[in-house]
């Protein structure tokens, strides 16, 4: 007998998929939380494969902050599209009136409309279990979440209380009102992320790849000039200058590196040869020591 | 130092051609492995340095650990690398970490997960569970201590959980002056333990965390060492696949996958083994066989697919298979069972109650089961066994289990997806324990069923009667045997065949040798569900009187009925009315302290949460009460 060798893009791929088949046989309303960053794209195209023929039997669901990359928003349509999957938009009503955004609002901004907004969007359809795209080497208390990360009925998460997982056994079962979060690329890191890319040929916004775009330089970050809503200050004038993003969310958040990487094995090369860690492009984790634990006891994903 | 090691000397490859290092990095393969040890042992010292010398720390990350080292570290004004790997706050304020962690990294050949746990024993329970998915664990012993209890415990875990290979690190060599007496007097030590446990390989390694000798390559330190350093043999041992594929077949059915009338495919992790189409297989409990027609993939049909992958594979022949059975090779069956001697692991601040139905989840299916009470508790520190009415957090014993079905498997020894299972509690759907099924016990396969011909429906309608089970429960003193009594007379001046079953008349004779602890009383009403279900198969009207006091096996004797025949009455007094009525005097003996585990007082009443009939004995007399209860029953 000859022995094929599994590759370890072969082992991350068939636990995901393992994953993701286990919710959908166990959960009543599971659904996808689908960011269309470059990790929403990989889990998405793993469902794709999990299920195959059939198209995953559940919907995305993107908890909208009206802040996101026009790029991000051409993409998410198209994707849903692809994977004849319906895709439902949320965005907290009460941030939209209030006109919350990140340049007035501060930490408000990602409180409302990503913490709120998720909290709201599940409750309103019911879904018991959601997907997310988080990875364990991301951020420290990450590293120690489980695969099936239950919340309380008002959606915090007990890092006391974590239910062991042992095998590839996961304990699906919950207590009225209790939610769980399910993270199918738990074990994948950026790296594995970025070759599985390349090697599936899967689509990802172009914002990854480097061109002219329009920035301004504000407190160390380099931010790009996405739409008219960009507040310049007094003698700010956008420049055009060579720049991706390693990591997407709401573009006045988002800080870009200056790059010439134009295709997926540059960027690879970029990464590989770069010295600073994927999540200093985001404003959120700064500001201060376990803030992400913080952030993920009140309900942040 | 150490001399320098080209292990991640990749850069150049990197900026050179991006291309031959992406290809050559599509062949890697993957290694899990666990680190056992305490925080004096210098363990996430050890990872962080791991971290650190792969270049899976970025220079932010290194600024913040500068500072933090300065701010909380232990070294001084060096890099404290346990900070790194110390995840959440508490814990990191604590000095220790209390929970799994799963670390990442990666050299040329491999990609490397770490499960990181604590050592100590209040911590067996993280520790199994990281080893549930180790293919390699490092040992870590600290050179100025040698062979500790804690060492033994790890290294009994480790063997227990079938982790195939063991690497003894010797940390801490700069501290001893890097001595090789110390290091093979340590070796030699630990050689004569691990034997007696059946370790019977293990690779020494002399190191040091803190210093990084041994690590990624030879160290100058350690002349008289000539054996390999850690991190070129963690890229060499070999992985699991060609053990896993050498076996037969075998995929637990996850999911039917149905998009349409014409396609049926069966989706699942193999197991073990390879398939191909053509190949024959068998479905097991059913035993039905078939050919694999089919392994379907998004990019296209495959011909060939092994242990470790997820497929979706259609058959040749429109045959029942659904998520729980086992897919397997027509030619080398699993063993089916129901009965099983296991080792169980108790993970849960609740004890396991012996007799207790639990959900019992192996591979993809989740069935009812029952854990005989202990035949011995393992003590993990000496190996010895203890004699053991129960398993409480962390302690870890041999019992037998039962299961509601027959259920395929293999023993754990042999596959960890067939024969690993968890135990999970019923009302809190907490996962309580892990177990590994060693093998089937024979009571299972020479007790035949025997099937009678006179049945339970011809027995009923010779009494012109349904059969039913009316359960009452609720406190002592509420009622029951009263209401219970007068049901039963009225019923038989309707010329119903009934019998009764009073709690107080039971412990007289079938169960006069159970006393009053959880576990006691489970198996006192595990007895009379089987007594009531034999009574119901004689066509009777069973009524009975029992405190009953816990959901899960008013539950269990529920299940163990047809469906509709049992009807949970619960007699509703509040306890103070109880207690002032106190026919028997035992509330007042209960409140003294001279009995014990008294339902109300020091032992719970978990009340039904939807039973059939509810009486509330302070607003109806126990004859209005039986009217309603039969009226409930004969409408």
């Amino acid at each position: 007998m000859d022995t094929k060798t599994l590759t370890h893009l072969q082992r991350l791929e068939a636990e995901s998929i393992h994953i993701l088949r286990e919710v959908v046989a166990e959960a009543e309303n599971p659904v996808m939380l689908y960011s269309v960053g470059k990790d929403s794209a990989v889990m998405l195209h793993l469902a794709k494969k999990a299920f195959y023929p059939s198209p995953p039997p559940f919907p995305l669901l993107h908890v909208d902050t009206t802040w996101k990359f026009q790029d991000m928003y051409k993409l998410r349509d198209k994707a849903a599209k692809d994977a004849g999957m319906e895709l439902l938009v949320y965005q907290n009503p009460e941030a939209k009136e209030r006109g919350i955004n990140p340049f007035d609002h501060g930490g408000l901004h990602t409180d409302m409309w990503k913490t709120e907004g998720l909290k709201q969007a599940l409750d309103k359809y019911g879904f018991d279990v959601a997907f997310g795209g988080a990875r364990r080497d991301e951020e420290k208390s990450r590293a120690k979440e489980r695969v099936f990360s239950f919340r309380s009925a008002n959606h915090r998460w007990d890092p006391k209380n974590q239910r062991p997982e042992l095998w590839r056994l996961y304990n699906a079962r919950k207590t009225k009102g209790e939610s769980v979060r399910v993270f199918p690329i738990s074990n994948w890191t950026e790296l594995d992320i970025w070759q599985y890319i390349h090697l599936e040929n899967i689509e990802i916004v172009p914002l990854y790849f480097s061109q002219p775009r329009p920035t301004v330089e504000r407190d160390g970050l380099l931010l790009m000039v996405d739409d008219e809503r960009f507040p310049l200050k007094d003698g700010e004038e956008p420049q055009m200058r060579s720049i991706r993003f390693r990591t997407l969310g709401c573009y006045p958040l988002t800080g870009a590196v200056e790059s010439e990487a134009q295709t997926l094995p540059e960027v690879i090369q970029e990464m590989l040869l770069t010295t600073t860690s994927e999540r200093q492009g985001r404003a959120i984790d700064h500001d201060q020591a376990a803030s992400m634990e913080k952030k993920k006891q009140e309900g942040y994903f | 130092m150490t001399t320098q090691d080209p292990i991640y000397k990749t850069d150049a490859l990197i900026a050179e051609d991006i291309d031959a290092y992406l290809e050559a990095h599509q062949h890697k393969t993957m290694l899990r492995f666990i680190t056992c040890g305490s925080v004096d042992d210098g363990k996430s010292t050890l990872i962080g340095r791991l971290l650190y010398d792969s270049k899976m720390i970025f220079e932010d990350q290194l600024a913040a650990l500068e500072s933090d080292s300065k701010r909380s570290g232990t070294q001084g004004e060096e890099i404290d690398f346990a900070l790194l790997v110390d995840g959440l706050a508490a814990e990191r304020e604590q000095g220790i970490t209390i929970d799994v962690a799963y670390r990442f990294f990666a050299t040329e050949k491999r990609k490397f997960i770490v499960a990181d746990t604590p050592g100590h024993e209040q911590y067996t329970r993280n520790m199994v569970t990281g080893a549930s998915t180790a293919d390699l664990a490092v040992i870590l012993i600290d050179a100025r201590k040698g062979v500790l209890t804690q060492t033994r415990r790890h290294s009994y875990l480790v063997k227990l959980l079938g982790i195939r290979h063991v690497v003894l690190a010797v940390n801490k060599m700069d501290l001893v002056g890097y001595e090789q007496e110390t290091f093979e007097r340590i070796v030699a030590d630990y050689r004569a333990f691990a034997e007696s446990i059946g370790i019977e390989e293990f690779t020494a390694i002399p190191i040091s965390g803190f210093k990084g000798d041994n690590i990624t390559g030879p160290s100058q330190n350690t002349p008289w060492y000539d054996g390999t350093a850690l991190l070129p043999l963690l890229e060499e041992v070999e992985v699991e696949d060609s053990r896993d594929q050498a076996g037969p077949f075998r995929m637990q059915v996850q999911w039917v996958n149905r998009p349409n009338l014409d396609f049926r495919g069966f989706a699942g992790l193999i197991a073990s083994g390879q398939i191909r189409p053509g190949d024959p297989v068998r479905v097991l409990p059913s035993g039905k066989t078939s050919t694999v027609a089919r392994i379907v993939s998004l990019g296209g049909d495959k011909d060939l697919a092994v242990a470790g992958e997820s497929v979706t594979i259609t058959l040749a022949d429109e045959i029942d298979c659904s998520r729980g059975q086992v897919i397997v090779a027509s030619q080398s069956p699993l063993e089916v069972a129901d009965q099983f001697e296991s080792t169980i692991v108790w993970m849960d601040e609740n004890e396991l109650v012996p007799g207790r139905a639990y959900w019992l989840k192996i591979g993809t299916q989740t069935v009812s089961a029952t854990v005989a009470e202990p035949k011995y508790e393992v003590n993990v520190n000496t190996q010895e066994h203890l004699a053991s009415k129960t398993l409480d957090l962390n302690a870890i014993g041999v019992a037998n289990i039962t299961t509601d079905r027959e259920i395929p498997f293999a023993p754990y020894a042999e596959n960890r997806d067939l024969g690993g299972f968890i135990l999970i509690d019923k009302l809190t759907n907490h996962t309580v324990a892990a177990g590994l099924l060693h093998f089937a016990l024979r009571r299972a396969q020479n007790v035949h069923w025997q099937a009678t011909d006179i049945g339970r429906d011809h027995h009923a309608s010779m009494k012109h009667q349904k059969p039913a089970v009316l359960w009452l429960t609720g406190l002592s003193g509420s009622g029951k045997s009263t209401i219970a009594n007068i049901v039963e007379k009225k019923l038989a001046r309707m010329n119903r065949h009934t019998f009764l079953l009073d709690g107080d008349n039971v412990r007289h004779g079938l169960n006069k040798d159970l006393g009053f602890t959880e576990a006691d009383r489970v198996e006192n009403i595990r007895r009379v569900g089987e007594v009531a279900k034999l009574m119901t198969d004689a066509g009777l009207i069973v009524i009975t009187a029992f405190i009953s006091p816990f959901r899960s096996e008013r539950d269990m004797v529920r299940g163990m009925m047809q469906p509709g025949e049992f009807v949970e009455v619960f007699v509703d007094t509040p306890l103070e009315v109880a207690e002032s009525r106190d026919v028997k005097g035992l509330y007042a003996k209960a409140r003294s302290g001279q009995l014990k585990n008294f339902t109300g007082i020091d032992s719970p009443y978990e009340h039904p949460e939807s039973p059939e009939l509810r009486i509330d004995t302070t607003e109806m007399t126990p004859e209005e009460a039986a009217d309603l209860i039969i009226a409930r029953l004969i409408p």
